[in-house]
């Protein structure tokens, strides 16, 4: 039972990350602009997240700064997919790319340094709960402010006016223009918007999670990221879900590897990555039935006014 | 208010084809300029110490042409699947899975012949490579699994598993600890030219573009594989199997990749080491995509890339800038790409709308 309760518990750790990039992404993606940059969004947040929290020793500082910078590298691929129609695909990866490429230069000046992170924190009364205490609350002030923006973010997209102006977007943009909404601002926002929250998954990573700067330190997490929007079918929740799947299956591959198991640690490493294909195949047949919703309907069709003005 | 407006062009002249690669690598380089220069690099002399890198020896421009070989192949790989519109990002996954292979006939198959030792190891990296892009493949085409998802998970799998051999049971007795395989016998290595460092994955290299260039440009399936690229609702009233051409573009793109990794192996290396596949995947995209998808570019747009890969290990050594530097250029080349296929498409105009009769139009 112990063991059990370390595993979900790990695993709420470990997906928190994911978790925010795969909110962020759900988030862009519902206003029909696909972000496959993730992976270089979220290095630069680490990067940036953990060199200011070295310098200011604030990190709360630190995080703000990784959201500000996710949403600023993501700027370049806001302005080439929304204004200049480029194909969102390749977007994405020149963002992985300059990313990636980003961070590890800029980061050669902090390699090798640590900072103290986060501690975790007890809620009152929930911590106490049995078995759901420990798992979900008793960890650090991030993953409570993830519990709160997934239920924010459910809110906002499917109960609030602007949440509804923004799926209209992402569905059928030619009527959203029609009836005023300003589309071509609206994905701007929502795709910086989306943008930050990957850089913040970043700034998890370096300043609460491993607290130190590694080169490509996120292993692939962005990518991941992207697939379990996939999986969390647009849905903040279910993403949430998927997330945290993702975290246990890290878990488990880390707590194996501590014990000592005999299978190989390269082996065992391939095991998150094996699990988003197997779960994205299962998702996409259930798709492919008819049982499950597919993606917003104008996801990565640029949208251009031609018959005004 | 001002907007910008699009209008495309109908017209569109010969030129821009040129035009277009050579303005946004310039373009790249300036922002990429402009970002060291930001960052406190020096960029004169960054760009210097590439140049000098890739041009001050012969050695320099032997080396180019070294990682040319394998980017011009995982460029071709993901380029024929770009034609369709899968988006087969894999090719570093590929590559590192006919590499697997390569290891694996020599360790298993050995036969004191360099002839027969070189269509054992073409058709076993040739077709592990296939597979690996194939099961994407096959899972788009089966339930449409999004490709772009599934390629770039394998080149993690794959990766992890090279490390499994190089780490575990193909390790080296004689390495001293060192993570790498048993050098190979020499019937198993590939003609080197002279004292340098390129292979005969040359002419694997060469004859692919050729017969990519043919196949997309001139034959029936070439033009069905545009078809669907460009228009899959005619391909499908034209009856067109898009299933089964989504199976074959994969598994031709990762045979493709699988033969740069047999490269790699038995023409440069002569053994398999940690970091072996170097990214030459991810530099394929930025090269397929820089050739506009034409396979008789590629080999070109490859020897540009390598100047840079080669004058990245230079800033490396030179400035003490890390490797990945060379990726933000990569980066930014790939965005400039992007936006002048744009600015080729369509002509901008400025226009200059008041707020009021315009809502009054609508």
């Amino acid at each position: 039972m112990d063991f059990l309760i370390a595993i979900l518990a790990s695993a709420v750790r470990s997906g928190t990350p994911v978790l925010y990039a795969t909110l962020g992404e759900v988030i862009s993606e519902r206003a029909g602009v696909m972000n496959l940059g993730l992976e270089g969004v979220m290095l630069v947040g680490a990067y940036t997240g953990f060199a200011v929290t070295k310098s200011t020793g604030d990190p709360w500082l630190g995080l703000l700064a990784s959201f500000f910078a996710g949403a600023a590298i993501t700027l370049i691929h806001a302005f080439l997919c929304i204004t200049l129609m480029c194909n969102q695909v390749v977007s994405g990866l020149a963002m992985v790319l300059t990313g990636y490429g980003l961070s590890a230069l800029l980061g050669r000046s902090v390699i090798g340094e640590t900072i103290a992170g986060m501690t975790a924190y007890k809620m009152p009364f929930l911590g106490d709960i049995p078995f759901i205490g420990p798992i979900f609350f008793q960890h650090n002030a991030m993953v409570y402010v993830s519990y709160a923006l997934i239920a924010a973010l459910c809110w906002f997209l499917f109960r609030t006016r602007a949440g509804l102006n923004l799926r209209a977007v992402g569905e059928n943009p030619r009527a959203a223009d029609a009836m005023g909404i300003p589309v071509t601002y609206i994905r701007y926002f929502y795709c910086m918007f989306g943008g930050g929250l990957a850089g913040l998954g970043g700034g998890y990573l370096s300043v609460v999670y491993a607290q130190m700067w590694i080169e490509g330190m996120t292993a692939g997490r962005g990518w991941i990221a992207v697939a379990l929007v996939i999986f969390g079918l647009w849905n903040p929740a279910r993403a949430a879900l998927g997330a945290y799947l993702f975290g246990g299956v890290e878990a488990l591959q880390l707590r194996m590897q501590a014990m000592g198991s005999s299978i190989s640690a390269s082996l065992l490493l391939t095991l998150p990555y094996l699990m988003t294909i197997i779960v994205l195949t299962i998702v996409s047949i259930r798709a492919g039935k008819g049982i499950l919703l597919g993606a917003p309907a104008a996801l990565s069709i640029p949208f251009r006014r031609e018959d005004r003005d | 208010m001002i907007r910008l407006k699009f209008e495309p062009r109908l017209d569109n002249p010969a030129w821009v084809n040129v035009l277009i690669p050579v303005a946004a690598v310039v373009f790249g380089l300036f922002a990429g300029g402009l970002l060291f220069f930001i960052l406190g690099v020096n960029p004169f002399e960054a760009y210097w110490a590439v140049l000098n890198g890739a041009f001050g020896s012969i050695y320099g421009l032997s080396e180019i042409v070294t990682k040319a070989i394998p980017i011009t192949l995982t460029a071709l790989a993901g380029l024929i699947c770009y034609k369709m519109l899968i988006w087969n990002i894999g090719a570093e996954g590929q590559l590192c899975m006919g590499a697997i292979a390569t290891v694996a006939v020599v360790r298993f198959f050995f036969v004191d012949n360099w002839a027969v030792m070189f269509v054992i190891m073409f058709f076993a990296a040739g077709i592990a490579g296939g597979l690996w892009g194939g099961l994407a493949g096959f899972l788009k085409a089966r339930w449409n699994v999004n490709e772009t998802i599934t390629t770039l998970m394998l080149n993690y799998v794959a990766i992890n598993i090279s490390e499994y051999f190089i780490y575990g049971p193909w390790k080296d007795p004689m390495s001293w600890g060192f993570p790498f395989t048993a050098n190979f016998p020499d019937a198993a290595r590939l003609w080197v030219w002279g004292n340098t460092r390129i292979h005969a994955g040359i002419f694997i290299a060469l004859a692919a573009a050729m017969i990519l260039q043919v196949i997309l440009k001139r034959s029936k399936w070439g033009y069905e594989i545009r078809v669907i690229g460009e228009n899959p609702r005619a391909a499908r009233y034209g009856g067109m199997d898009i299933a089964k051409n989504i199976l074959l573009v994969t598994f031709i793109g990762g045979a493709i990749a699988g033969l740069a990794g047999m490269g790699e192996i038995a023409g440069l290396h002569g053994r398999m080491s940690r970091g072996f596949t170097m990214g030459y995947g991810y530099t394929g995209i930025t090269v397929a995509w820089l050739s506009r998808l034409s396979p008789i570019y590629v080999p070109l747009v490859s020897f540009l890339l390598g100047i840079l890969l080669v004058g990245g290990d230079t800033l490396q050594v030179v400035m003490g800038l890390p490797m990945a530097s060379i990726q933000i250029l990569q980066g930014l080349i790939l965005f400039s790409v992007l936006a002048a296929e744009t600015l080729s498409r369509f002509r901008i105009k400025i226009v200059r709308v008041s707020a009021g009769p315009a809502e009054e139009a609508k």
